[in-house]
């Protein structure tokens, strides 16, 4: 049997869970609450090596292999959690959700293939989940990363035929994973493997651009509910109380990040075979468009009384938080009122944007959230748009064919004028037109999100 | 322990994991999602225990990289979260400052 210490500080760890989760949604408690999951994790991981007789029919066996293995982890996951760049931050926690899932899908196999009979049906269904749900985290998390990473297109890839496709696929999946419980075999176990891993890239590929985090979100939950049918295929009640508050956590927290994008998660996830191909009237390159130089940009900005800040992932990629955060201060010493729009996903990820601009140390009441901010556009003099395009596309709210049709945008158009600071006129990440590049109002600088307000804070300056 | 006791286990986490984070602010979305990411890293007691028992080489090779892709998981996990969380930590005494 397992020593009652050793299950009673499990109890401990399973609260530390609880508390972590709800120390982790108010910002007052979070860092507090990350830090008491940390101390729940480590202390199940120190006290599993003195589990009893229920896991091991002697002692546990490999320790020094096991103790390696562990070292080599932990040092990989710190370093590159200390390496990351904050920009990248969506990509890192793809990545660590999908090795998570992997290491559960793992972890049933070998129960698997270890135990010699498999008389009982409810052990081998659990099986059977972690295996399917594990794989499909760990291949479709490690597409997801390579789309945030640009390692591939981070537009939707539908396949020829793509919908009869995953649906077969989906079939042979559903098939097989019952076949194994019926009739087990060592044989049919590789073949689920193989289609659930397979299910995951099917699954991940037609979703594109601003929806890629709610599929990350979506797949953190999925690994958690993974994580609890190995907990129940070991028996292990911590997994299965860790495992399935993240599932059910996750699961809300997928659906309040899809409502914040104003719709449903099918959409999400299957919109790219409905969505029409991308409508554009007339091309970019033969259409005029107002372009400004830095010292037209310095004087709309300094003879402005109000003034919008609209910040999007191309600010951060070009590192450009703290020059944008010099160009507010100046403005603001000149009596200009200006504060920052937040699009609930402006950056990669809902919140992102708000990590970015923390570390810039700029202040929290100037970042003002979309709904309290939009009402204050028609007000504003002067919108400027630093680095985003798609949480700003008008086609959201008109462009029915629009892939982004429908999700909540940030009202610049109603601003009196708009500049946009952007690299190129290529699309956003979404890849639509912006039809609001072409407005009478609209003024673009080209360039470096970077070199650009530099140059413009140059030009405030020297006025 | 018996099917009955797992199950009940089971769906009152439900409950519970739903109810922590009902309340939660869109800005801490982020990192929510990824403290949670971190908390299955717990798999990682999964894995040393299958590891524990392995009786041939495949399922010690197989044991000990789940070891080493669940240990990533929840140490790489907790770490980013802390780094995200420990930006919004400063603002309150940079107001006072200002």
């Amino acid at each position: 049997m397992t020593p009652t210490w050793v299950r009673l500080t499990e109890l401990a760890a399973a609260v530390l869970f609880i508390l972590a989760l709800k120390g982790l949604s108010s910002p007052k408690t979070a860092r507090r609450g990350n830090l008491l999951g940390a101390l729940g994790a480590g202390i199940a991981t120190v006290v599993v090596f003195f589990y009893g007789q229920s896991f091991y029919s002697g002692p546990i066996k490999h320790l020094p292999a096991i103790l390696i293995a562990l070292a080599v982890g932990s040092i990989i996951g710190w370093i590159a959690a200390k390496r990351v760049q904050m920009t990248q931050m969506p990509q890192m926690v793809a990545l660590f959700n999908g090795v998570g899932g992997g290491a559960a899908a793992v972890v049933s196999v070998i129960e698997f293939l270890s135990s010699t009979t498999h008389e009982s049906v409810a052990p081998l269904t659990a099986t059977v989940f972690t295996v399917l749900v594990g794989s499909v985290s760990f291949s479709g998390s490690i597409l997801t990363f390579m789309k945030l990473q640009e390692l591939m297109t981070s537009r939707p890839v539908v396949l020829p035929a793509g919908r009869y496709i995953t649906s077969l696929a989906a079939l042979a999946t559903v098939a097989s994973a019952v076949l194994l419980v019926v009739h087990s075999s060592n044989t049919l176990l590789y073949a689920l493997l193989g289609l659930s891993l397979l299910m995951g890239l099917l699954l991940v590929l037609p979703v594109g651009g601003a929806d890629v985090p709610i599929v990350i979100s979506l797949l953190n939950a999925f690994t958690g509910l993974s994580v609890a049918a190995s907990g129940y295929v070991l028996g292990n009640t911590l997994l299965i109380v860790a495992g399935t508050l993240v599932g059910a956590s996750g699961t809300l927290l997928t659906r309040m990040m899809a409502a914040a994008m104003g719709r449903p998660l099918t959409n999400t996830l299957f919109g790219a075979f409905t969505a029409k191909a991308v409508t554009s009237s007339g091309s970019s390159e033969d259409r005029p468009v107002k372009s400004a130089s830095p010292d037209d940009v310095a004087i709309m900005l300094s003879y402005a009384r109000k003034v919008i800040i609209v910040p999007g992932y191309g600010l951060a990629v070009a590192q450009a938080q703290n020059t944008i955060r010099e160009l507010v201060e100046l403005l603001s010493a000149k009596g200009i009122a200006v504060d920052y729009a937040i699009h609930p996903v402006a950056g990669r990820m809902p919140g992102h944007m708000n990590v970015l601009l923390a570390e810039a140390n700029v202040p929290y009441d100037q970042l003002k959230e979309m709904d309290e901010i939009n009402p204050e556009f028609p007000e504003a003099d002067v919108a400027l748009v630093v680095g985003a395009n798609d949480v700003v596309n008008p086609a959201a709210r008109n462009d029915k064919s629009a892939p982004i049709y429908g999700m909540p945008i940030l009202n610049v158009d109603q601003a009196q004028q708009v500049i946009f600071l952007k690299r190129s006129m290529r699309p956003g990440f979404a890849g639509i037109e912006n039809e609001l590049l072409f407005d009478q109002k609209t003024s673009l600088l080209f360039g470096d999100a970077k070199e650009s307000l530099t140059k413009v804070v140059n030009a405030v300056k020297g006025l | 322990m018996d099917a009955i006791s797992l199950l009940t286990i089971f769906i009152l986490s439900i409950f519970v994991g739903i109810e922590v984070v009902s309340k939660v602010s869109a800005v801490l979305h982020t990192p929510l999602m990824s403290g949670a990411n971190a908390i299955h890293g717990v798999v990682l007691v999964g894995a040393i225990v299958v590891t524990g028992k392995a009786n041939n080489n495949i399922e010690l090779a197989l044991g000990l990289s789940a070891i080493v892709l669940a240990a990533i998981n929840m140490v790489g996990g907790f770490v980013v979260t802390d780094r995200m969380l420990e930006m919004f930590k400063p603002k309150p005494a940079k107001k006072d400052e200002a």
